[in-house]
């Protein structure tokens, strides 16, 4: 499947794989102030299946990924053009709640950003805010987040320590772990491994393996071959315009872009 | 673009270095003033406690002082090259002297001498006096020279009993009397409201007959007990050899301080401290301790920083989180921040006239409307008192807080909020879970610095509740404990009222430094304990690499 940057047929398009699309993002635009970052993207995501978003730095891929759960709501004087749907429903329909949103979109950050609280705390902070306290029902989430997160054989037995005393790693495993608590559809992850070492890294990219039969994800990365190991689908950005998006193999193989090529094998960006 | 970046660091490096030297100056020069104040503070106040050697001084015209010297000075208009100098001597005993200090010419002084039999009291009346002891008269009729060596020890033993006695009679005049005081105000009260409305008279009457005789067989066990003070008196000269009579319980403490070993002399000064800050004070403040006025100041800082936090961080959050940032709320952060510069006196006025007369006239219209009418229009609320008082650094200690709380808030990084709003957590849940916890080290900063300008200040508390001397304390054991309308004493008014309100300045300054000391002492204190809460929490919610 050939796609070319300025038109894509969105209506229901079935993957080759026959997952069925979960995400549409329609004519999008969206500005910073004065400043356009993106320009009339036109994207599906497919249920539980990693997307990964490349593209040189500043084309707009973190903004993309932040509108989806719509955190850039926080920054003042923006303004967007088109639709996201999620699952039928637009992102903008107002009697969607932001907040019901995001329960249901988990993000975890570039830089990992626990709370100065207990590893516990951390980890259930998802659950106590929407009001559950009990016990039984917290314990339980907070192990098996952990377990999924790969980090539950390292903290089992400092869960009440404070989350800032773990490594760089450690602590981006318990920022997935709490996306991950209240068991949202979709988990996007901007440049997760970007602070990591290599043996960090590894554990991730196993970690989204695992994740995503449950979990639609979406990744931003700058490691072509991090795209290349853990994604399903790819798009590649520039400039605020999305220029191509296809399956993993087919974008690193055989783009249809010169754009696409280029970056890929290093040539700009 | 690159090429001029090296020439520019160049040019930089010398000027830098002397902008070190300057920055090191002015550091240099503004503590150099704290030191030199917070030193003069230190060795003035704690010289109160001190027991300096007692000289007896023969002047060339005949006269004798006997006392301390206190002062050295060069004589006022005289040149600097002749060096003509004067001395203060305390020579005490006002009932003799009639004044406490004495300045006497150095060239007219004939002979010094430092007998070490001279005793130093303090008494009750009169200030200190100095005087070299003869004989004890004890309450049983015998006499004790002041030869005898068991004579300090026997004077010992009736000045403890002179206070025993003392403090029996103060309970049964200041603590029952009292009580029964303020129950006859209520009766009469009730007695006038049944007058008026034609209620149950003779009752009031009774109840009111009732209280009289408790009253008058109080007074009566007083007087009695004073009547069994045994009037021992203590016979002693003055420097010039004056008989000189001291009654025993009229003596607080004596001491002979020209026979003292160092160690006397410090334990003599913790135990005159500790009655400086535990003791109430005597002779118009001048003497005596400062009970009421710590407790009166620390009551109200407390309660100043307990009204001020929350209104403050509530206001700020609203400012920083939820308002619509624009020209309109420029302008009123500006007029918040040119609030603190609003003279305290201002404060004191509005105080009185918002708080005191509105407020707390209200107050009184509202709840204690048969309080006014049956009591000649005595206000409960509708006065200066501590609430009001604590109101009104509260407002004016307020912008503090809330630039503090802004900076705070706004120092919170982004990241933590957008960790907080992705697990789907609302505005407000995100602010008390997260914005808060991080930003309370900063909060506390504005706390503690408005507590120490609120703990300071005179001028507002003057009109709103402070007086000269407060006959209780703001909290005692009678219901509800915490009399939030009573009026109080505080440091700074004290500071004011003994510097520059007292007959007998010289013997006020003594205790103007001590006080001062006392407040910077508290001041500290409070601080301590707002920076131990602060770096506790910033242990706790130090936010990680963000
Ligand atoms: N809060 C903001 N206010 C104004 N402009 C912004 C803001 N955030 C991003 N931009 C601009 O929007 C454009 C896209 O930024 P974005 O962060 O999405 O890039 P990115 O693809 O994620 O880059 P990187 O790979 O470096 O993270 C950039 O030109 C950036 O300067
Ligand atoms: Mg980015």
């Amino acid at each position: 499947m050939t796609v070319t940057p300025s038109r894509i047929q969105v209506k229901s398009s079935t993957p080759s794989d026959g997952r069925t699309d979960y995400i549409h993002i329609k004519d999008y635009g969206f500005w910073y102030g004065e400043k356009k970052a993106l320009d009339a993207i036109t994207l599906t995501i497919p249920e539980r299946q990693v997307t990964a978003f490349i593209g040189p730095s500043g084309c707009g891929k973190s903004t993309l990924l932040r509108n989806l759960n719509r955190m850039n709501d926080l920054v003042d004087h923006v303004r967007h053009e088109g639709d996201i749907t999620v699952d039928g429903r637009s992102i903008y329909d107002p009697t969607v709640e932001v907040i019901s949103l995001r329960r249901r979109i988990g993000m975890v950050f570039q830089k990992s950003n626990p709370f100065p609280k207990s590893i516990y705390e951390n980890v259930v902070y998802s659950l106590r805010i929407a009001g559950v306290s009990d016990r039984s029902v917290l314990d339980e989430v907070c192990e098996s987040s952990l377990r999924r997160a790969a980090l539950w054989t390292e903290v089992k037995d400092r869960l009440q320590d404070s989350a800032l005393g773990l490594s760089g790693g450690q602590m981006q495993r318990l920022c997935i772990a709490r996306a991950i608590a209240n068991r949202p559809e979709i988990l996007l992850m901007d440049e997760p491994c970007s602070a990591l070492d290599p043996i960090a890294t590894g554990k991730i990219e196993e970690l989204i393996h695992e994740l995503k039969t449950q979990f639609t994800i979406v990744i931003v990365t700058h490691s072509m071959q991090q795209a290349a190991r853990v994604s399903d689908r790819t798009a590649f950005f520039y400039l605020g315009k999305l220029i191509e998006t296809d399956l993993t193999e087919k974008i690193f193989m055989n783009p249809a872009q010169a754009q696409t090529e280029a970056y890929i094998s290093g040539r700009f960006g | 673009m690159n090429a001029p970046a090296p020439q520019h660091s160049n040019t930089s490096a010398p000027a830098g270095e002397a902008f070190v030297w300057f920055t090191g100056v002015g550091l240099l020069f503004g503590l150099g003033m704290v030191v030199l104040l917070v030193g003069v503070i230190l060795t003035q106040g704690l010289a109160v406690f001190g027991s300096p050697e007692v000289v007896r001084v023969e002047l060339k015209d005949g006269r004798v002082l006997l006392g301390p010297l206190a002062q050295n000075r060069l004589k006022p208009g005289t040149p600097p090259a002749e060096g003509k100098m004067e001395r203060q001597y305390q020579v005490g005993l006002r009932e003799v002297n009639g004044q406490s200090y004495q300045w006497v010419d150095e060239s007219i002084i004939k002979s010094e001498s430092t007998p070490p039999s001279v005793m130093a009291l303090e008494r009750m009346e009169n200030g200190a006096a100095f005087v070299l002891p003869q004989e004890l008269k004890m309450s049983n009729g015998q006499k004790i020279a002041a030869t005898d060596p068991a004579f300090t020890q026997t004077l010992q033993r009736e000045v403890t009993a002179a206070e025993a006695l003392r403090e029996k009679i103060s309970s049964i005049e200041r603590g029952k009397i009292g009580s029964v005081n303020s129950d006859m105000q209520s009766a009469k009260i009730a007695l006038r409201k049944a007058e008026d409305r034609k209620g149950d008279v003779a009752a009031a009457k009774a109840e009111l007959e009732a209280l009289e005789k408790s009253y008058q067989a109080l007074a009566a066990e007083a007087r009695q007990l004073r009547a069994t003070d045994a009037g021992g008196v203590l016979s002693a000269k003055d420097g010039a050899g004056r008989a000189i009579e001291i009654p025993v319980s009229s003596v607080v403490r004596f001491w002979q301080p020209n026979a003292m070993s160092w160690w006397d002399k410090f334990t003599l000064a913790l135990s005159r401290g500790w009655d400086f800050v535990s003791t109430d004070p005597r002779e118009a403040n001048t003497e005596g301790g400062l009970l009421p006025a710590l407790f009166g100041t620390f009551v109200m800082t407390v309660f100043m920083s307990a009204l001020v936090t929350p209104f403050g961080v509530i206001a700020a959050i609203y400012l920083r989180e939820y308002a619509k940032q624009g020209t309109v709320l420029r302008l009123v952060r500006i007029s918040v921040n040119n609030l603190a510069g609003v003279p305290s006196i201002v404060f004191g006025v509005f105080g009185l006239g918002f708080f005191v007369y509105v407020v707390g006239g209200s107050i009184d219209q509202l709840f204690f409307a048969d309080q006014l009418r049956y009591n000649n229009n005595t206000p409960v609320f509708g006065t200066g008192g501590l609430l009001w008082a604590s109101l009104t650094l509260a407002l004016m200690t307020l912008p503090v807080v809330i630039v503090a709380t802004e900076e705070a808030l706004v120092a919170v990084p982004r990241g933590a909020r957008e960790a907080s709003l992705a697990c789907g957590a609302s505005k407000w849940q995100t602010i008390r879970n997260v914005v808060l916890p991080a930003s309370a080290p900063g909060i506390l900063t504005g706390v503690i610095l408005a507590m120490a300008r609120g703990a300071g200040e005179v001028a507002p508390l003057m009109i709103v509740g402070v007086v000269k001397l407060a006959p209780t304390l703001p909290l005692d054991g009678s219901f509800p404990f915490l009399h939030a309308d009573r009026k109080f004493m505080h440091l700074g008014f004290h500071i004011y009222d003994l510097g520059f309100q007292s007959p007998d300045s010289d013997a006020a300054k003594p205790m103007v430094f001590a006080s001062t000391l006392l407040l910077l002492a508290l001041v500290v204190f409070l601080n301590l304990g707002a920076i131990t809460i602060r770096n506790r929490l910033r242990e706790r919610y130090k936010t990680s690499t963000f």
